[in-house]
Protein backbone atom coordinates (compact mmCIF):
# COMPACT_ATOMS: atom_id res chain seq x y z
CA UNK A 1 0.00 0.00 0.00
CA UNK A 2 1.42 3.20 -0.78
CA UNK A 3 0.68 5.13 2.27
CA UNK A 4 2.12 2.21 4.60
CA UNK A 5 2.96 3.47 7.42
CA UNK A 6 0.03 5.80 8.41
CA UNK A 7 -2.46 3.33 6.85
CA UNK A 8 -2.13 0.51 9.37
CA UNK A 9 -2.17 2.01 12.69
CA UNK A 10 -0.51 2.53 15.55
CA UNK A 11 -0.13 0.64 19.36
CA UNK A 12 -2.24 3.65 20.55
CA UNK A 13 -5.03 2.09 17.79
CA UNK A 14 -4.56 -1.38 17.96
CA UNK A 15 -4.54 -0.97 22.18
CA UNK A 16 -8.05 1.32 21.95
CA UNK A 17 -9.25 -1.45 19.45
CA UNK A 18 -8.69 -4.58 21.80
CA UNK A 19 -9.80 -2.21 25.01
CA UNK A 20 -13.31 -1.63 22.85
CA UNK A 21 -13.79 -4.94 21.63
CA UNK A 22 -13.24 -6.49 24.78
CA UNK A 23 -16.16 -4.14 26.32
CA UNK A 24 -18.33 -4.93 23.70
CA UNK A 25 -17.79 -8.55 23.72
CA UNK A 26 -18.41 -8.71 28.13
CA UNK A 27 -21.87 -6.47 27.61
CA UNK A 28 -24.08 -8.97 25.43
CA UNK A 29 -22.32 -11.83 27.33
CA UNK A 30 -23.29 -10.56 31.11
CA UNK A 31 -26.66 -9.55 30.20
CA UNK A 32 -27.22 -13.12 28.34
CA UNK A 33 -25.55 -14.69 31.05
CA UNK A 34 -28.14 -12.66 33.79
CA UNK A 35 -31.00 -12.45 31.96
CA UNK A 36 -31.63 -9.77 33.81
CA UNK A 37 -33.62 -7.76 30.81
CA UNK A 38 -36.39 -8.68 28.73
CA UNK A 39 -35.86 -10.88 25.77
CA UNK A 40 -36.92 -8.07 23.19
CA UNK A 41 -34.30 -5.87 25.25
CA UNK A 42 -31.60 -8.35 24.89
CA UNK A 43 -31.63 -8.91 21.30
CA UNK A 44 -31.13 -5.04 20.96
CA UNK A 45 -28.21 -5.15 23.02
CA UNK A 46 -26.61 -8.29 20.92
CA UNK A 47 -27.43 -6.36 17.74
CA UNK A 48 -25.92 -3.16 18.72
CA UNK A 49 -23.06 -4.34 20.81
CA UNK A 50 -21.76 -6.52 17.72
CA UNK A 51 -22.91 -3.80 15.02
CA UNK A 52 -20.07 -1.53 17.11
CA UNK A 53 -17.63 -4.29 17.94
CA UNK A 54 -17.94 -4.91 14.14
CA UNK A 55 -17.34 -1.10 13.16
CA UNK A 56 -14.35 -1.60 15.77
CA UNK A 57 -12.79 -3.65 13.84
CA UNK A 58 -12.96 -2.70 10.40
CA UNK A 59 -11.55 0.98 11.17
CA UNK A 60 -8.99 0.17 14.40
CA UNK A 61 -7.48 -3.61 13.09
CA UNK A 62 -8.26 -3.48 9.04
CA UNK A 63 -7.72 0.67 8.67
CA UNK A 64 -10.63 0.40 6.39
CA UNK A 65 -11.23 4.05 5.66
CA UNK A 66 -12.94 6.07 2.52
CA UNK A 67 -9.69 7.07 0.83
CA UNK A 68 -7.24 3.99 0.21
CA UNK A 69 -7.52 2.72 -3.35
CA UNK A 70 -9.24 5.78 -4.19
CA UNK A 71 -12.49 4.36 -2.25
CA UNK A 72 -12.44 0.92 -4.06
CA UNK A 73 -12.02 -0.75 -0.33
CA UNK A 74 -14.65 1.02 0.71
CA UNK A 75 -16.70 0.79 -2.09
CA UNK A 76 -16.38 -2.75 -2.59
CA UNK A 77 -17.24 -3.09 1.33
CA UNK A 78 -20.47 -1.41 0.89
CA UNK A 79 -21.35 -3.26 -2.22
CA UNK A 80 -20.93 -6.00 -0.24
CA UNK A 81 -22.79 -5.18 2.37
CA UNK A 82 -25.65 -4.51 0.29
CA UNK A 83 -25.73 -8.33 -0.97
CA UNK A 84 -25.34 -9.54 1.93
CA UNK A 85 -28.91 -7.44 3.57
CA UNK A 86 -30.47 -8.66 0.31
CA UNK A 87 -29.21 -11.95 1.20
CA UNK A 88 -29.74 -12.65 4.62
CA UNK A 89 -33.24 -10.20 4.75
CA UNK A 90 -34.52 -11.26 1.99
CA UNK A 91 -34.55 -15.33 2.90
CA UNK A 92 -36.13 -14.06 6.63
CA UNK A 93 -38.40 -12.19 4.93
CA UNK A 94 -39.64 -14.59 2.24
CA UNK A 95 -39.27 -17.95 4.65
CA UNK A 96 -41.31 -16.44 7.63
CA UNK A 97 -44.32 -15.51 5.16
CA UNK A 98 -43.62 -19.11 4.00
CA UNK A 99 -44.01 -20.32 7.49
CA UNK A 100 -47.45 -17.84 8.28
CA UNK A 101 -48.80 -19.23 5.03
CA UNK A 102 -48.35 -22.88 6.05
CA UNK A 103 -49.02 -23.88 9.03
CA UNK A 104 -49.22 -27.59 9.08
CA UNK A 105 -47.94 -28.62 11.60
CA UNK B 1 16.39 10.36 -19.49
CA UNK B 2 14.78 6.78 -21.13
CA UNK B 3 16.76 4.90 -18.89
CA UNK B 4 15.89 6.94 -16.23
CA UNK B 5 11.98 7.01 -16.60
CA UNK B 6 11.90 3.84 -17.55
CA UNK B 7 13.15 2.62 -14.27
CA UNK B 8 11.41 4.97 -12.16
CA UNK B 9 8.40 3.58 -14.30
CA UNK B 10 9.09 -0.15 -12.92
CA UNK B 11 9.96 1.16 -9.57
CA UNK B 12 6.65 3.02 -9.55
CA UNK B 13 4.45 -0.80 -10.84
CA UNK B 14 6.65 -2.88 -8.39
CA UNK B 15 5.80 -0.67 -5.71
CA UNK B 16 1.70 -0.37 -7.07
CA UNK B 17 1.87 -4.24 -7.44
CA UNK B 18 2.04 -5.36 -3.68
CA UNK B 19 -0.71 -2.57 -3.37
CA UNK B 20 -3.03 -4.07 -5.89
CA UNK B 21 -2.37 -7.55 -4.72
CA UNK B 22 -3.78 -6.34 -1.07
CA UNK B 23 -6.42 -4.74 -2.96
CA UNK B 24 -7.14 -8.39 -4.71
CA UNK B 25 -7.10 -9.63 -1.64
CA UNK B 26 -9.59 -7.68 -0.32
CA UNK B 27 -11.96 -8.60 -3.14
CA UNK B 28 -11.75 -11.90 -2.14
CA UNK B 29 -12.80 -11.11 1.31
CA UNK B 30 -15.46 -9.96 0.35
CA UNK B 31 -16.94 -12.79 -1.87
CA UNK B 32 -15.92 -15.01 1.32
CA UNK B 33 -18.39 -12.50 3.12
CA UNK B 34 -21.02 -13.53 0.53
CA UNK B 35 -20.29 -17.33 1.61
CA UNK B 36 -20.47 -17.09 5.31
CA UNK B 37 -23.74 -14.39 4.62
CA UNK B 38 -25.65 -17.38 3.07
CA UNK B 39 -24.82 -19.66 5.72
CA UNK B 40 -25.65 -17.58 8.70
CA UNK B 41 -29.24 -16.98 6.40
CA UNK B 42 -29.26 -20.69 6.07
CA UNK B 43 -28.79 -21.05 9.52
CA UNK B 44 -31.10 -18.15 10.23
CA UNK B 45 -34.14 -20.41 8.63
CA UNK B 46 -33.34 -23.37 9.70
CA UNK B 47 -32.72 -22.77 13.52
CA UNK B 48 -35.56 -23.46 14.64
CA UNK B 49 -36.01 -26.79 13.01
CA UNK B 50 -34.94 -29.19 16.05
CA UNK B 51 -36.69 -32.06 14.92
CA UNK B 52 -37.41 -33.20 18.24
CA UNK B 53 -33.94 -32.89 18.90
CA UNK B 54 -31.98 -30.09 21.41
CA UNK B 55 -32.27 -26.32 20.54
CA UNK B 56 -29.39 -24.21 21.30
CA UNK B 57 -30.34 -23.14 24.78
CA UNK B 58 -29.46 -27.12 25.44
CA UNK B 59 -26.44 -27.75 24.14
CA UNK B 60 -24.59 -24.09 23.96
CA UNK B 61 -22.12 -23.17 27.33
CA UNK B 62 -21.84 -19.31 26.86
CA UNK B 63 -18.60 -19.59 29.23
CA UNK B 64 -16.92 -22.28 27.06
CA UNK B 65 -17.38 -19.37 24.00
CA UNK B 66 -16.55 -16.24 25.96
CA UNK B 67 -13.09 -17.97 26.43
CA UNK B 68 -13.18 -18.95 22.96
CA UNK B 69 -14.01 -15.60 21.81
CA UNK B 70 -11.50 -13.91 23.96
CA UNK B 71 -8.89 -16.57 22.55
CA UNK B 72 -9.79 -15.24 18.94
CA UNK B 73 -10.02 -11.29 19.87
CA UNK B 74 -6.30 -10.93 21.48
CA UNK B 75 -4.95 -13.18 18.81
CA UNK B 76 -6.29 -10.37 16.10
CA UNK B 77 -4.53 -7.78 18.63
CA UNK B 78 -1.13 -9.43 18.46
CA UNK B 79 -1.60 -10.06 14.57
CA UNK B 80 -1.94 -6.27 14.65
CA UNK B 81 1.48 -6.29 16.89
CA UNK B 82 2.86 -8.28 14.19
CA UNK B 83 1.84 -5.61 11.10
CA UNK B 84 3.38 -3.07 13.01
CA UNK B 85 7.00 -4.43 13.76
CA UNK B 86 7.45 -5.44 10.17
CA UNK B 87 6.45 -1.70 9.42
CA UNK B 88 9.71 -1.02 11.95
CA UNK B 89 11.32 -3.67 10.03
CA UNK B 90 12.16 -5.45 13.63
CA UNK B 91 12.04 -9.35 11.71
CA UNK B 92 12.49 -11.29 15.39
CA UNK B 93 9.52 -9.07 16.48
CA UNK B 94 7.45 -10.12 13.56
CA UNK B 95 7.87 -13.94 14.61
CA UNK B 96 7.52 -13.65 17.85
CA UNK B 97 3.94 -12.08 17.38
CA UNK B 98 3.35 -14.50 14.69
CA UNK B 99 4.19 -16.98 16.73
CA UNK B 100 2.03 -15.99 19.75
CA UNK B 101 -1.31 -15.55 17.53
CA UNK B 102 -0.57 -19.33 16.02
CA UNK B 103 -0.75 -20.49 19.75
CA UNK B 104 -4.01 -18.27 20.38
CA UNK B 105 -5.21 -18.90 17.09
CA UNK B 106 -4.51 -22.98 17.87
CA UNK B 107 -6.13 -23.01 20.78
CA UNK B 108 -9.16 -21.71 19.29
CA UNK B 109 -9.19 -24.72 16.75
CA UNK B 110 -8.68 -26.47 19.35
CA UNK B 111 -11.47 -25.74 21.61
CA UNK B 112 -14.33 -25.70 18.59
CA UNK B 113 -12.88 -29.50 17.65
CA UNK B 114 -13.70 -30.13 21.68
CA UNK B 115 -16.91 -28.85 21.05
CA UNK B 116 -17.82 -30.74 18.20
CA UNK B 117 -16.33 -33.89 19.46
CA UNK B 118 -18.81 -33.29 22.35
CA UNK B 119 -21.41 -33.17 20.88
CA UNK B 120 -21.61 -35.39 18.55
CA UNK B 121 -20.52 -38.03 20.95
CA UNK B 122 -23.39 -37.33 23.08
CA UNK B 123 -25.78 -37.93 19.86
CA UNK B 124 -26.30 -34.45 18.56
CA UNK B 125 -23.86 -34.49 15.69
CA UNK B 126 -24.76 -32.40 12.45
CA UNK B 127 -26.96 -35.26 11.23
CA UNK B 128 -29.72 -35.00 14.39
CA UNK B 129 -31.60 -32.05 13.37
CA UNK B 130 -32.04 -29.03 10.37
CA UNK B 131 -30.52 -26.97 13.64
CA UNK B 132 -27.76 -29.05 13.99
CA UNK B 133 -26.54 -29.55 10.09
CA UNK B 134 -26.83 -25.36 9.88
CA UNK B 135 -24.74 -25.41 13.43
CA UNK B 136 -21.89 -27.09 12.11
CA UNK B 137 -21.40 -26.03 8.69
CA UNK B 138 -21.55 -22.04 9.77
CA UNK B 139 -19.26 -22.60 12.83
CA UNK B 140 -17.06 -25.21 11.02
CA UNK B 141 -16.46 -23.62 8.19
CA UNK B 142 -15.42 -20.49 10.24
CA UNK B 143 -13.52 -22.61 12.15
CA UNK B 144 -11.68 -24.15 8.66
CA UNK B 145 -11.00 -20.82 8.37
CA UNK B 146 -9.36 -20.26 10.72
CA UNK B 147 -7.19 -23.37 10.60
CA UNK B 148 -5.93 -22.13 6.85
CA UNK B 149 -4.90 -19.15 8.68
CA UNK B 150 -2.75 -21.24 10.90
CA UNK B 151 -1.20 -22.97 7.92
CA UNK B 152 -0.49 -19.70 6.28
CA UNK B 153 1.09 -18.12 9.51
CA UNK B 154 3.25 -21.31 9.70
CA UNK B 155 4.16 -20.69 5.97
CA UNK B 156 4.91 -17.14 6.41
CA UNK B 157 7.19 -17.73 9.69
CA UNK B 158 9.31 -19.92 7.27
CA UNK B 159 9.60 -17.61 4.65
CA UNK B 160 10.24 -15.16 6.46
CA UNK B 161 13.10 -17.22 7.24
CA UNK B 162 14.11 -18.15 3.73
CA UNK B 163 13.27 -14.66 2.36
CA UNK B 164 13.62 -12.27 4.68
CA UNK B 165 11.16 -9.40 4.67
CA UNK B 166 11.23 -7.77 1.16
CA UNK B 167 8.64 -6.86 -1.62
CA UNK B 168 7.07 -10.71 -2.31
CA UNK B 169 6.61 -10.84 2.14
CA UNK B 170 5.68 -8.13 2.61
CA UNK B 171 2.01 -7.83 1.12
CA UNK B 172 1.81 -11.67 1.94
CA UNK B 173 1.88 -10.77 5.65
CA UNK B 174 -0.32 -7.65 4.90
CA UNK B 175 -2.38 -10.29 3.36
CA UNK B 176 -2.94 -12.52 6.17
CA UNK B 177 -3.60 -9.38 8.54
CA UNK B 178 -6.64 -8.82 6.74
CA UNK B 179 -7.46 -12.79 6.40
CA UNK B 180 -6.92 -12.82 10.16
CA UNK B 181 -9.10 -9.66 11.24
CA UNK B 182 -11.43 -10.60 9.23
CA UNK B 183 -11.85 -13.87 10.60
CA UNK B 184 -12.27 -12.47 13.81
CA UNK B 185 -14.94 -10.17 12.58
CA UNK B 186 -17.05 -13.24 11.61
CA UNK B 187 -16.34 -14.88 14.48
CA UNK B 188 -18.11 -11.62 15.86
CA UNK B 189 -21.62 -12.49 14.10
CA UNK B 190 -21.02 -16.37 15.33
CA UNK B 191 -20.84 -15.84 18.96
CA UNK B 192 -23.87 -13.02 18.77
CA UNK B 193 -26.32 -14.98 16.72
CA UNK B 194 -25.71 -17.93 17.27
CA UNK B 195 -24.38 -18.60 20.16
CA UNK B 196 -26.20 -15.91 22.48
CA UNK B 197 -29.68 -15.62 20.37
CA UNK B 198 -29.81 -19.48 20.74
CA UNK B 199 -29.92 -19.33 24.38
CA UNK B 200 -32.83 -16.45 24.85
Amino acid sequence: MSDSHSAHGSVKSYVMGLILSIVLTVIPFAVVMSGALSTMAMVAVIVVTATLQILVQLIMFMHMNTKSDEGWNFLSFVFTVTILVLVVGGSLWIMHHLHLNTMIG
Amino acid sequence: MTTETLSHHDAHDHHDAGGIKVFGFWVYLMSDLVIFGSLFATYAVLMKGTAGGPTGADIFELPFILVETFLLLFSSFTYGMAVLAMNAGRIGQIKAWLGITFLLGAAFVGMEIYEFQHLIHEGFGPDRSAFLSAFFTLVGTHGLHVTFGLIWILVMLVQLHTKGLNDVTRPRILCLSLFWHFLDIVWICVFSFVYLMGVL
